[in-house]
């Protein structure tokens, strides 16, 4: 017999979701406006064309329990230029960080550090180092930790892209 | 053949075959206007606000199934229409709304008469677009009105600058929709189809629970065809009412917040719930948890995202409810089911225990149930029944005799105060053979009143039957039972001489206190072939019952004896 108590596990999930879509006017518009509409979370979006297409690859990172994270890709599916909305069990993920950094600090270490993040340093000016890292989203979320005892000037992340393995 | 986006407007109407349009013009869709003007292919009738004008397109397409049709400038035009567009959404009504918008050169310069309006209408439209180029107006125009009517229905807004209606394209009108991305679900699943079978099969208790899905599928013969054949007994939601028929023994009435006795515990004993296109709302549900909790659920929606919303069905199936319904009564012929008459006696005998009543006043004032039941006998199938929002509506839903699907064009979902005159105008200009009555309150007519003119231009004769108690009554009825009865801001003793105003307006109006002079009224209104407003002062107290009080079981409700 149902208990609708107990229909779905409430314990929260991170997903990621790639939602192929017309490139069109007011697509973007469309997603992040059904999530804010609908009180989904939104961790990290990126898009960009797939190429010789008419579409565009969205990827959303999300978190919610089962039963949101099954409504997130139904009501996506519903809107009219969505082709196909994919939850990614299995993933390569991958996130780019940009960070700069003061001339003036003991930089010593910087190369070794990001080189362990498949990271490096892409650029020198007069009072700054750039290093970027590409690497999965947990892990430049840690390379970002190590690098606040440098000070950084500024952070910038690309958000997050997968492909299903 | 080379022609304006303007013109280009009217011949896709026309291929659609559009046959009346509901609008008002404005500076940004004068071409548009300017067309109309010149072609007499439909028939463009000339609302007094936007709302209504949406509205009214609503009414025509709820009450015929057809797509509506609606057009309004840009700015203010186009937000005055939002609340029809939302009204029409929440009930997968088919339209499509076209509104002008400043020229393409002028957007994003905060110009005169300028709103993001497919900014404001993406929430509340199942699509829309801003069409900028004037080569793409034949395929928008075909594509809105494929999307608006199929699937599960909804309104489609298409938002024109005023340099594309000026600009000059080839007009060849597309054959075919191509729309790689937009494929609905029309065939049930055959596998899913027989595990649902195949629990019918085994129900001591199922229950047919019937929504507004039904009515957009068009399926009332089918479903009146499964409960025949299978003698499973049946519950309709607000905006199902018709389907069944209220003469069919098999129906024990609308389930929910205001629902029946019989139909509320039909709800909570079943142990096999079978959807039919309705969603599981708040309104119908009750506390959630406790819903149907004895059953096992089978739900078919059109709507993946229907399913697994609220309540996770242990047989989905996606499909639209006609194909399914009719490979279900295919299939159900050879298996032998339960029989359910001690369950539908036990019904009968919670109907017969707790049928929907109310008293009669001894100093003979006039109850609003009484009147709603009196309009029932005496125009019963020959009315089409268009409500407002609030007691009144609830009173029509519980008390007015429904024969058959379309006959009620009540705002559900939104809940809109003002949907009822305007959408009466629509039913009365697509059903001329019926009598479109609109049962409203002394709140909610006032919210529209303007459109009483529309409807004196146009011959649209809709009897508007004021259940007048002086309160907003619905709020009030609250404000008594969990608000220690302060009843702020509900008081409507200040009122328009309501027969003075539809006068001025030019049409027939009648003050009524008692039964006798009721009738008459009804009678003389319907020969007027005016639009008329029948002004009937009810019980101010008296209050909508049953009624499960928000948060509580579907089998807690609070009843007529109860105090």
């Amino acid at each position: 017999m149902n208990n609708f108590n107990h229909y779905y596990d409430s314990e929260e999930i991170r997903r990621v979701v790639s939602v192929i879509v017309l490139n069109e006017d007011n697509v973007l518009s469309r997603i992040v406006g059904l999530f804010s509409a609908r009180g989904y979370n939104i961790d990290s979006l990126t898009v960009a064309p797939i190429p010789q297409s008419k579409y565009s690859r969205i990827t959303i990172v999300t978190n919610g329990d089962r039963r949101i994270i099954d409504q997130i890709v139904k009501q996506l599916n519903k809107l009219i230029p969505v082709l196909k909305v994919n939850e990614h069990q299995n993933v390569i993920e991958k996130d780019t960080v940009l960070i700069k950094i003061p001339i003036d600090q003991d930089i010593s270490n910087i190369d070794v550090i990001a080189r362990a993040y498949h990271g490096s340093i892409q650029n020198v000016s007069d009072d700054a180092i750039f290093i970027s890292a590409t690497d999965a989203p947990s892990r430049i979320a840690n390379f970002i930790n190590v690098m606040q005892k440098f000070n950084p000037l500024e952070i910038v992340r690309s958000g997050v892209v997968a492909m299903e393995r | 053949m080379k022609m304006t986006g303007a013109k280009i407007v009217i011949e896709s109407l026309k291929e659609e075959g559009t046959e009346v349009v509901f609008g008002y013009p404005g500076g940004a869709i004068m071409n548009v206007y300017d067309e109309i003007y010149k072609q007499n292919y439909f028939q463009h009738i000339l609302t007094r606000h936007e709302q209504a004008a949406i509205h009214a397109a609503d009414g025509y397409a709820r009450s015929t199934g057809k797509v509506g049709v609606a057009i309004v400038t840009s700015g203010p035009g186009f937000t005055n229409a939002v609340t029809g567009l939302a009204t029409a959404y929440m009930d997968s009504i088919p339209m499509v709304v076209i509104s002008g918008q400043v020229p393409t050169q002028i957007i994003g310069t905060d110009g005169f008469q300028e709103i993001d309006a497919v900014g404001i209408s993406r929430p509340c439209t199942k699509h829309n677009y801003l069409v900028k180029d004037v080569k793409d107006l034949p395929r928008v125009f075909k594509e809105a009105f494929h999307i608006a009517s199929t699937g599960r229905p909804g309104p489609v807004h298409i938002d024109i600058p005023k340099d594309a209606t000026i600009n000059e394209a080839d007009f060849e009108y597309p054959k075919e929709v191509d729309l790689p991305t937009y494929k609905p679900t029309t065939k049930g699943n055959k596998k899913q189809l027989k595990k649902a079978i195949d629990a019918i099969a085994e129900a001591k208790k199922p229950l047919l629970y019937i929504g507004g899905g039904a009515v957009l599928a068009n399926c009332s013969h089918e479903i009146r065809e499964l409960a025949k054949h299978t003698g499973i007994p049946a519950v309709e939601t607000l905006m199902a009412r018709g389907v069944m028929g209220h003469k069919n023994p098999l129906l024990f009435g609308m389930l929910g917040m205001h629902g029946e006795y019989a139909a509320n515990m039909a709800a909570h004993e079943t142990d096999l719930l079978i959807s039919l296109g309705a969603r599981f709302d708040d309104r119908v549900t009750g506390r959630l948890d406790q819903f149907a909790k004895r059953a096992k659920v089978i739900h078919i929606d059109i709507d993946p995202a229907s399913i697994d919303k609220l309540v996770k069905p242990d047989f989905p199936i996606v499909g639209d409810l006609k194909n399914v319904l009719i490979n279900l009564l295919e299939e159900i012929e050879e298996v032998e089911l339960n029989d359910f008459t001690s369950w539908v006696n036990a019904l009968k005998e919670y109907q017969q225990k707790e049928p929907l009543r109310y008293l009669e006043n001894s100093d003979g004032s006039l109850k609003p149930q009484w009147v709603v039941e009196r309009i029932g006998k005496l125009l019963g199938d020959k009315a089409i029944v268009s409500t407002d929002v609030g007691q009144h509506q609830m009173w029509a839903a519980q008390f007015y005799p429904f024969d058959y699907p379309r006959q009620w064009v009540t705002s559900g979902g939104l809940g809109t105060m003002g949907f009822g005159l305007p959408a009466a105008m629509g039913v009365a200009r697509a059903c001329p053979d019926k009598v479109s009555i609109n049962i409203t309150g002394d709140g909610s007519i006032l919210m529209n009143i303007q459109e009483l003119l529309t409807c004196t231009e146009y011959d649209l004769p809709v009897i508007n039957v004021v259940l007048n108690n002086n309160y907003l009554g619905m709020v009030r009825q609250w404000q008594t039972l969990f608000y220690e009865n302060r009843l702020s801001q509900t008081d409507l003793s200040i009122q328009p001489d309501f027969t003075k105003l539809v006068e001025a307006f030019g049409g027939k109006g009648y003050k009524v206190h008692t039964k006798e002079d009721f009738d008459i009224a009804l009678k003389d209104a319907v020969a007027s072939k005016k639009v008329c407003m029948i002004e009937v002062i009810v019980d101010r107290l008296e209050n909508v019952l049953p009624m499960v009080p928000n948060g509580h079981a579907l089998n807690e409700m609070t009843l007529l004896g109860d105090k």
